[in-house]
This record gives structure tokens, sequence and C-alpha cells, in this order.
């Protein structure tokens, strides 16, 4: 064994470990400001348990993706208004449809639309990055712009409302007491985990991020990998759009606006570091959590909201904190 | 190759050219490598030695000259295609990526696969043995294999970028200053190792600016000398003034 010296050891399990200590110090918080407070319960009340669950499925989404790219050395900031694009045709799409046919067709007819307009952002920060060699922020920024306008222009500068009821029945509804886009929510992260953690895909993301020179010169497809990635942003992107539609029976271009820089916090405060090579989703979705958390958890114990993002953003600062100082007394600590 | 009892030789370059633009990088150099054997390539910066293993190890294309490997001449148009003949280079920065465990560096890019109910999962165990098998079969002590080796030290991850290169059966082994950033004890850890692959007839082609490790390791010692061969001498038959005048010139 290596000679670990003990606060060495005691950071790491404190930087390995800090998303769920953050959450479960923020639920403790909580709980014992309600019940000093207003002799109420926070965490044991299933309406605030549901709600904080539904909070977290549109950050959570965006976010899902973006963790790959960000364990990958990127990060898409198209995500938000890819989102709001998904959701804008949809909406039209959904309409279109229920026009000639019944609601289930024109249901899946919007979904599919949903998704593949959401692959050509997506494909386009791909090639930008991986063939152009663009860096990801500036790309991602442009197409940001890009989208931004593109879905403005289709809403007409509006909201879009969904005619018929069937989508609002999928976005509100429950299934044995459990919020429906919450059970879709967990079926996509198993399924993204699976992807991160169990498949090569997700092993040469890793790889990607940590050393891209070392990943090319042990023959890993590089590029086609990164344009994979971006697409999976996109897609993932598309999911919260398509949700955010059937929930409120409108696609709007701005759905996404107010969580992206969420999603990325998520990201962050779930241990990956933006320098690339370190992630997980377990981390993602406790990051998404917390701040849903944050954010319920001020409005429950009437705290002026302005204070939210103070306090999301001291949790931003605090994660990459300790980050920073276990990887320096890491370093020094251990003598091979 | 009239002699029985030579063996035949691993690799042979023949008359290999290279331009970059108007840089005349390499000029008809040739090489041959026995099995167990390790050639050391000596020069200055500049003389050749990068592009000369680069094209061996399909990095770079000859503009003229041809390779030769277990005696049938050879294309090779990328790094895929060297190693897929098993010319395995060991470059000086390693190209392992330092957030990954010693097994997933072992298998980068190859990583296998098993499936459950259909869908394919990385096969972590088999990596984490395998590699383990093949370290422990070149007597490498590394303490933690789950851990990313970016916590080991110097002379363990250039451990682990050579068991990388034996266990995909490299039987040309081409390391560039493989010592430069070491320590002392681990030098000679990474010198005591090329004795053992040597033995275990992988042929070895070995840069380095430390004539006293290419003394200690090498058979063989070509210079190179602004992009031409201007020596080759057994180890055994030259002593250091000689090489390092072959290297300035003059």
């Amino acid at each position: 064994m290596p000679s670990v010296a003990p606060q060495a050891r005691w950071l790491d399990f404190l930087a390995a470990f800090r998303a769920w200590l953050f959450l479960a110090i923020l639920l403790i918080t909580f709980e014992v400001w309600a019940h000093a407070v207003y002799h109420d319960t926070f965490l044991l009340n299933p309406f605030n348990i549901s709600s904080i669950a539904v909070f977290t499925v549109t950050p959570l989404l965006l976010a899902l993706g973006q963790t790959f790219v960000i364990i990958s050395g990127g990060i898409d900031l198209s995500v938000g208004f890819t989102m709001g694009l998904s959701a804008v045709v949809t909406a039209h799409v959904f309409n279109w449809g229920i026009t000639f046919s019944s609601p289930l067709v024109s249901l899946i007819l919007a979904v599919l639309a949903g998704f593949t307009v959401a692959v050509i952002p997506g494909l386009i920060n791909g090639l930008l990055i991986a063939d152009l060699r663009v860096p990801p922020f500036i790309g991602t920024l442009g197409m940001y712009g890009v989208t931004r306008g593109v879905a403005y222009l289709l809403a007409r500068g509006t909201t879009v409302p969904v005619n018929g009821s069937l989508l609002a029945s999928i976005g509100n509804g429950s299934i044995g007491g459990f919020p429906t886009v919450v059970l879709l929510t967990i079926g996509i992260v198993l399924g993204m985990h699976y992807l991160l953690s169990l498949t090569r895909f997700g092993q040469h993301t890793y790889a990607i991020g940590g050393n891209v020179q070392a990943a090319l010169r042990a023959g890993i497809n590089v590029r086609n990998n990164t344009i994979a990635l971006y697409i999976l942003s996109s897609l993932s992107a598309a999911c919260a759009g398509i949700l955010y539609t059937a929930k409120f029976s409108a696609g709007a271009a701005q759905a996404g606006e107010p969580v992206l820089l969420d999603s990325i916090a998520a990201v962050v405060i779930g241990g990956a570091s933006l320098f690339g090579g370190s992630g997980t989703i377990v981390g993602t979705v406790i990051g998404a959590l917390i701040i849903a958390v944050i954010q319920y958890g001020l409005v429950f114990v009437n705290v002026e909201p302005f204070w939210q993002f103070v306090a999301v953003g001291v949790v931003i600062i605090i994660s990459v904190l300790v980050d920073q100082v276990q990887k320096q007394v890491g370093k020094d600590g251990i003598n091979g | 190759m009239a002699d029985a009892s030579a063996p035949d030789p691993l690799l042979r370059v023949e008359n290999v050219s290279k331009r970059f633009g108007g840089v005349h990088a390499l000029k008809e150099v040739s090489l041959i490598l026995y099995p167990g054997e390790v050639l050391a390539l000596a020069g200055d910066n500049g003389a050749g030695k990068s592009t000369l293993i680069k094209i061996i190890s399909g990095v770079h294309h000859a503009d003229g000259g041809s390779l030769w490997y277990a005696g049938k001449e050879i294309k090779l148009d990328n790094p895929h295609q060297a190693r897929a003949y098993g010319i395995e280079t060991i470059y000086q920065d390693l190209a392992l990526a330092d957030n990954l465990d010693v097994g997933a560096n072992v298998f980068l890019g190859r990583e296998p696969v098993r499936r459950v109910f259909g869908f394919p999962f990385v096969d972590r165990r088999r990596m984490r043995v395998e590699a383990e098998t093949t370290l422990r079969g070149l007597e490498i002590q590394i303490n933690r294999l789950d851990v990313p080796i970016r916590s080991l030290s110097g002379g363990q991850r250039q451990s682990v970028a050579i068991g990388r290169a034996i266990h995909w059966k490299a039987r040309v082994l081409i390391m560039d200053e493989p010592t430069a950033a070491l320590g002392v004890p681990e030098q000679r850890k990474v010198m005591e190792l090329i004795a053992n692959l040597k033995e275990s007839g992988v042929g070895i082609i070995f840069i380095s600016h430390n004539l006293i490790d290419i003394f200690q390791a090498s058979d063989r010692i070509m210079v190179l000398r602004r992009g031409s061969k201007v020596g080759e001498r057994r180890t055994s038959e030259t002593n250091s003034d000689e090489i390092v005048r072959l290297m300035v010139g003059g």
C-alpha cells in the first residue's frame, strides 16, 4: 500500500462523496428549518418529494448528455435552445399530425420529429469540433445562437399551444402514484448510466477526456466518438424539450434557457471535472437533485427566491474547491 | 543469409527516405533487427531517429525504400497495421490515460466485451485479471490495479506501457527515451525489464540520449546524423568516445 497521510484519505473520501454529503446536509438543514420555524416536515411530505423530483427532470435531462460531453473534455452550451427547438417542433408536428390522423399517431410523429430536429445541431457541433477543430466552447456557443434563432422563428416569437389532451395527460399524469415524467426520466438515467459506465463507447469517452493522444494512438476513432457525443447531448436535450411540451401543452423556444447553466452546474457538483476525464451519471443525478432541493427548499421555508442563485453558486464553488484541494493533497501525499 | 546459424531477421528496413517539404529528414537509411536483440539508435536532435521509428510504427509513410517483416515486404499505412504485425511503440509520453486504471489502459481501444441478455458490457474483470497476469509475467509490481494510474509512479507507469505492448504480443518493441523521465532506481527497473524482454525473443529498438543506458542495454548501436546513417557498431566493440564522435561528426 502506498503511504497515505490520514488527512489525505479523509479528503479522498470527502471528494468522492461530496455530492452525497451536500445533499444530506441540505435535506437535514431544510428539515430542521421547517420544524423550527413552521413546525412542519420537509422531507416526510410526499408532495415535497414528488415536487422536487418533477423539478429535477428538465435540468437533469440536459445534464445527462452534458455529462458525456464534459467527461470527454468538451462542453455543450447549445443544449438549452436545442431543447427549445425540440419543444417547438414537437408541438407543431403534433398539431399537424392531428389534422389527418389519430392522437396516438401524431404523438409518435411529434416525438420522432422532436428527436430528429435535435440531431441537426448535435451533428453540426460534432463536425465543427471533430473535423474543423473549433473549440467546443465556441462551436456550441455559435450553435446556441443558431438554435435560439431558429426555435423562435419556428415558434413565430411566441409559444405554440398543443391541441388535444393526449400530450398533457402524459406530461402531467402518473403511474402507480409516480409522476410519468419522473418515471420516464428514471428510464433514461438508467440507459445513460449503462452507456457511460458499461459500454466501450463510455470507456472511450473517458479515454478521450483523459488523454486524447493516447486514445488516438490506441486506435480509438476519436472523430466518430466526438460526433456521437454531441449528438447524444442534443438527443438528451430533445428528451427535455419533448417532456416540456407534454407538461405545459405548449412548445416554447425559451423552454431551456433558464436551466442551461443549472445543467452544467449539476454535472460539476456531481463530481465531473471541466478538464475532462472524470464524472458519473450517478453524480450528475445527485448534482441535479442538490440544485432542485436548494431551489424548492428555499421556497418552502419562505426565503426570497433570489437566494437560490447565491446558494447554487456557493455549492458550485465549494464543490470545485474540494476537488482541487483533494487533487493537490493526493499528488503530494502518495508515494508510489 | 547463407549462414544457417544466424536467425532470420525480424525486421529489415531498406533504404528508406523521407522528406518534409524541403527538409530531407531521412536519407536512404537501412536497419536490421534480430529477435532477442536490442538495437540502440543514437544521434543528436534532428538526426532522424524519430522519423525513422515513426516510419517503422506506421505513423509516417516513407517516400522511398521498403520495410520487411519476418522475410516479407510490408506496407504500413497507419499505426494499426504496424500493431497487427506485432510492432508496438512506447512513446516518451507513454500514451496512457491517467484517469483510467491499469486494466483499462492495457486494453485501451481493444476492450473485451461480454454479452448479457444481448447487451454488450465491457468486461472489466477480464481486463484486470489479464493485465495482472501480464504484469506478473514481467515481474512488475503494482500495488493497486483498480485506481487511476495517475497515482502510480513514473516507473510503474512506464511498466504499464511496456506491459500493454507485451500483452498485445509485441515482437518488435520500439522505445523512445524510456528512462528519460525516471529516477535512478526506476531507470534500473526499466533496464531489467528490457533484459527480460530480450530473453523472451522480442526485438527492441531503443532510442536514448543517455550513453550509459545505451551501453548497458544494447547489443548494437546505430548512429544517425542529419538524416543519414553514419555508423553501426557492436556495443562490445566500441566505446562512448567513438559513438560521440560519430554523433557530432568530424
